[in-house]
This record gives C-alpha cells, structure tokens and sequence, in this order.
C-alpha cells in the first residue's frame, strides 16, 4: 500500500472514531504540553541563575577555605577555616594580575539604631570589596583606604537594613551599635535584590576588615577572599597565579590545596548545574504522564484490533497481507499520537507563557524540547501502537472473518 | 442492466464444456485433519476436484459437512493437511501466509452471506480496497476501475453511499463489485443468497450467470436447491467427500425467473387497485 493511501485508510478510521479518538489524544497532548512547560520552567530558572551570577560582579575570583575535592582523607580540625588576612595581603602585593582583593570576615549580629534593631550579617571587607562587587552607593561614601588602616568604627548599610532602621530618614551621619559598638553610617549601598536561592542581598552591613577583626569577630580566620582582574582575559592565568601564591602562604609543599580557588563562570556553572538537575527532573516528571498517555493509545488500540476483528479478516480475505494490517495500526497509532504531540506543543507553549505571566518566572520554550517532545510523541505511538498492531497481524484471516 | 440479461439466454450451452478450457481448480486427495486435543476431527477425506474456465458451480452439503473447509482452503485461507491444489495452474501448496494473500488478491474475489462490506466507508472505497493491496502493479487507476465495477453491478448511482444507507441487495452488489474488481480467476460465493429475500435473490443471482456467461468461474455455497439449480453443475459433500457431482438436467434462469415473478406482481397489481 502507498503511504498517502495508508495515512488516507488511518485518518478515515480515526474519523470514524472522532470522540473515542480526541479522549485518547488528550492524554498525550497533556503528556507533551506538561514536558514543554516543565522544560520551560526549567530552563527560565537556569537562564536567570546564570544572569544573576553574571550580575555579583565582573571578573569576579572567590577563594574559599577547605579543598575542592570531596571524600578521600579529611583534614580536621585544623585545616578548616585555614584562610588569613596575610593570605589576602599576600595576594593584593604579589599579585601582577589582580586588581583588587578583598577579605571577607563573616559575622552576624543585632544593629541597634535609628528608629529599632535589626538582626544582619556584618561583613568585614575592604575597600577594594565595591570594585569587586560592583555594587555602586545609593547615598554618602564608601569608607576609605585611612578608615581601614585606623581600623575606624565606620558602616556601610545595605538597603534592606536601612529602611529598617532609618525608615524615611537618611542614615548617613547616624549612629548605629553592633555588637554594643557605637558606629558611624557613612554610606548606603544601592539595592541589588534577592539571590537565586532567595537571599536578600541587600541586608547587610559592611565594616572595615581590620575593625570588624579587633571590635567584632575577635579571631584572624577570614571566610573568604574576593578578587578581581580588570579585564575577563586574565582570570584563568590570575587564577593560577593565585594559586601559587596561596600555596607558598600556607606553605604546603606536597600536600594538596587547602583553599578552592573559583571564577565567576565556574560559579555560574555550579548554580545553574543545580538548576538543570531540576529542569531534568521536572521533565521525567512530565514524561510519567507521556507515558500514561501511551498507555491510553495502546488500551484504545487493543479495544479497536477486538472491535475491528471481522474488518481485519475482510481486509485479509482480499490480500492484505499481515505487514499490511499491522502498518494500517501502527500508522493509525502514530497518526494519534502525533497529532496528540502538535497539539501538546501548542497548548505547552501558551501554558509556558501564561505560568510565566501568572507567576512572574521565567520561562523559556526551546525548539529543541518542541523538537523532542513531538519526535517522541511519535516513539510513544510506535511503541504503545506495536504490540495491539502485531496481535491484529498475527490474526488468521478464517478466524476473523467469523467474529462476530 | 435489463439488456444484458435479456441477451443472455440465447448463451444456453455452457463455454466450459469446450474439451480445451484450462484447469481452474485441480485437487487430488485432498484432506484436512483439525486436531483439537486427542481429538481428530477429518474435515475433508481426500477430495479429488477439477474445475474448467467458465463453469458456474453449486456446492450443496449440510452443516458439518466440510464444505466450509473445502471452500477455505480452494480461497486460500485455509492449506490442507495433505494432497495438493493447483489454483489457476499454480500450486498452493507449501506457499507462506504472504503469498497466500498476494494470490487471493490475485486470483479470487469473495463474496460472503452477511455481505461484509466495511461500515462507514462509501460503496466506492469499499470496491477500491482491493486494489490498494495489489502488489503487481496491474492497475494505474484504481479509482476508475472501482467505478467500472460498480456501474457493472448497476449500482453507477449509488457510489458514494454508505453500507447502512443500502437496501441488502444493494449491499451484495457491492460485495460483488469488489470481487470483480480484479477481474479474478474464480468468484467465491458463500451463500451469498442467505441473508436476501428471494426476489432479491434470484436478481443476484441473475447478476452471477451474466457474469458467469461472460467467462468468470463462479463456484458457490449454497443450502437451497432452487439457488443450486442456477448454476451449471452441483457439487454435493458429506462427510468430507464428494458424494454427488453431476450437470445441472434443467438449468435455471435467473432472468426467466424474474420475468415470471414481475408478471405476478403486475396481475395481483389490479386487484390491489380494486381493494384499494
């Protein structure tokens, strides 16, 4: 039989079956339209992880303490933390690359000030910390080179603690107490939003790096170092600069790499490593209902091969042969599930848009997902549509003529 | 329609009695055995059979007899246990399920009791079909060979109708629209009268002996002996054999009949005018 006349014979009977037909459809156009939104999701969400990384700052290098690898021997007690100030002024004077670095030394504490108090994180940076960061001042001044060097009692708010604490009023010149220590606001960072993981950015206090040592935190460990190259050309050869220098502060010799050295694109790698695990996960999730939906077309298939029995032997009586019967089943299968698919993608597509819309994610239909979810659409009625195909073959034309 | 039947009863003596004519159907000792269980069961018991081109046969028996197995395995849906069956000069014999069906596409149009016509689909496609599992490559224009076919049946305005929206003659006129279609060697009719009342009846089988005069081999079940008497010869099985195979003495014609019948119907016309 021709294709054309084999497509004609499947679409007629598909016809005949209009109801019967459109129920069983629904099961794949839910299957594939529930794949395209989830993909979508999924995708929106690791395209917005990378953009937010991208947004923490240029050229960005972290150093972290404790080694990259995971497993194998662990270093105790003593190698946790092992990341000091000489580390990082170590890497700001022998560095050829780097144009800024900065320590960070991580506390919390209550800010008593202004109209209340506030519960933050307290960081304790360097000045180079802004250019870092790229994160430009929304009122007064960042502190400068002196106020590190006189470890002055001088803060720096983010936006979130100072409309806490200083609701409608300009904290620059203000008093704040941290931790029962009395400083002075000199500037307010502008507002950079949440995290992808929810974060808010914005609530937190910087301080001097040498005064945060001395009135707050009380110990020399440093939780990271931050750097910065001025161009993007020069990370990975500062990165491995970095890592000489840090190896000859900790002076290791041929023990392995007690810190871990990242770039900005290696930490946008890892969030939206974690973003696409979802986005996979999301779609096997989707794909449960594709196969349900599979399910469908082969139960429909086996009642219409029973039904169909006596039209079987007709066609067979006649000369159809038994490849003949099992194509006009399979074709009919596919041509089911197909159209379930292009439908599916339709309706997926403007579900992406409207949970985009309704939820304020982001959402992104890729021609690839439309590509694979139509391509297997169709393998889900080969496969789904084999088995009743083969039973209506493998029937014996003397048989199915007598059916009744 | 009502011409050619009109010619053809000056066609009285059969083609097939020409010394000459091929072998349509050429059987010896044929046997099929079912075996269900320990039980065998001998549905036919060597049958010796041969058919000339242009015979018009009836196979009478009673249910159980082994005329149904004889009739499957002369259309090729069925293989005997033993001995062997040429169709046409071609042994069927040792011949797989795939070449079973090219040949009946090939070589046999079927026509059965309950019509077994494709519901839902137009008298056109229903004669069309098999034509789209032909494999040689013998028609160019399926389309139009449909429509000759159903003009020949006398059905040319009826085309496009549905199955349910046929009367039963009607309907068994498109089931033999569609087994000629292939111009086959031998038209296979399972009691093709069974299911039709007997005007109807006998206007089919009028539609057979035109066809018949025009050189098919028809070979034809039946239960009833005025059908069987329209044929040219009868066959009768019992038990698995063939216990009766003679001329028929005093052939019916279909037509004849007909004209009989219409001459009744316009004499009882008047008095239903009066009681009217």
């Amino acid at each position: 039989m021709k294709t054309t006349t084999l497509v004609r014979v499947a679409s007629e009977s598909i016809r005949k079956n209009t109801m019967r037909t459109l129920l069983t459809m629904l099961g794949i156009v839910i299957g594939v339209g529930a794949v395209i939104i989830m993909v979508a999701i999924g995708q929106g969400a690791t395209s917005r992880i990378e953009e937010q990384v991208n947004a923490l700052g240029t050229n960005m290098i972290v150093v972290t303490p404790g080694a990259a690898q995971r497993g194998g021997v662990s270093g105790g007690a003593q190698s946790f933390n092992r990341l000091t100030l000489d580390d990082a002024e170590k890497l700001k004077r022998e560095s050829t690359l780097l144009s800024a670095v900065s320590p960070v030394i991580f506390t919390m504490s209550q800010i008593i000030g202004g109209s209340g108090n506030w519960r933050a994180r307290v960081w304790g940076v360097s000045l180079d910390f802004q250019q870092i960061r790229d994160w430009p001042m929304e009122t007064g001044e960042f502190f400068a080179d002196a106020d590190v060097r006189a470890m002055r009692k001088v803060a720096i708010l983010g936006k979130t603690v100072a409309d806490n604490l200083f609701a409608g009023t300009d904290p620059v010149g203000q008093q704040v107490q941290i931790r029962n220590v009395p400083f002075t606001v000199v500037g307010v960072l502008s507002k950079k939003g949440q995290t992808s993981t929810g974060n808010d950015q914005d609530d937190i206090v910087l301080v001097p790096y040498t005064t945060a040592q001395t009135r707050l935190a009380g110990f020399s460990f440093i939780g990271q170092i931050l750097a910065a190259t001025s161009s993007p050309d020069d990370i990975v050869a500062a990165q491995s600069e970095m890592k000489a220098i840090m190896r000859e502060s900790h002076r290791l010799g041929d023990a392995d790499d007690d810190f871990t050295i990242k770039n900005q694109n290696e930490l946008a790698e890892a969030a939206s490593g974690t973003a696409e695990v979802m986005s996979y996960l999301l779609a096997a999730i989707a794909s449960v209902s594709l196969v349900v939906g599979g399910i469908g077309i082969m139960n429909i298939m086996l009642v219409s091969v029973t039904e169909r029995t006596r039209e079987i032997g007709i066609r067979m009586a006649i000369g159809a042969r038994g490849s003949d019967v099992l194509t006009q089943f399979l074709v009919e299968s596919v041509v089911i599930s197909m159209a379930g698919g292009i439908v599916g993608v339709l309706v997926g597509t403007l579900g992406a848009f409207i949970v985009g819309q309704v939820t304020g994610w982001t959402t992104k239909t890729s021609p690839e997902a439309v590509a694979v979810a139509v391509l297997f659409s169709g393998a889900v009625g080969v496969f789904f549509g084999f088995y009743p195909a083969r039973k209506a073959a493998a029937l014996r034309p003397i048989q199915a003529l007598r059916y009744e | 329609m009502s011409t050619t039947i009109a010619a053809s009863p000056s066609r009285t003596e059969s083609p097939a009695t020409g010394a000459r004519a091929p072998l349509i159907i050429q059987t010896s000792a044929l046997s099929k055995i079912y075996e269900s269980g320990v039980n065998r069961v001998h549905a036919l018991r060597g049958v010796d059979l041969a058919v000339q081109e242009g015979e018009m046969i009836a196979v009478m028996g009673a249910s159980g007899s082994g005329k149904s197995t004889l009739m499957n395995i002369l259309g090729c849906l069925d293989v005997p246990t033993t001995g062997s069956f040429r169709l046409d000069g071609e042994p069927v014999e040792g011949l797989d399920v795939n070449a079973l069906a090219d040949l009946r596409n090939r070589k046999l149009g079927f026509v059965f009791q309950g019509f077994n016509l494709l519901a839902r689909t137009s008298a056109l496609d229903n004669v069309e079909l098999p034509l789209l599992y032909d494999r040689s490559g013998r028609w160019k224009n399926s389309r139009q060979a449909a429509e000759a076919a159903l003009r020949r049946v006398g059905l040319g305005d009826r085309m496009h109708h549905l199955p349910n929206e046929l009367s039963g003659g009607q309907q068994q006129r498109v089931a033999i629209a569609r087994a000629i279609v292939t111009r086959p060697r031998l038209l296979l009719a399972d009691e093709p009268t069974g299911n039709l009342d007997s005007r109807t009846s006998v206007e089919i089988m009028a539609l057979f002996q035109e066809l018949n005069d025009e050189g098919i081999t028809i070979l034809l079940v039946t239960h009833e002996h005025d059908i069987a008497d329209y044929a040219r010869r009868i066959l009768e099985v019992r038990d698995g054999r063939i216990i009766r195979d003679q001329p028929v003495a005093d052939r019916h014609l279909a037509v004849d009949d007909l004209a009989a019948l219409n001459a009744e119907a316009a004499a009882e016309a008047p008095e239903l005018t009066v009681s009217a």
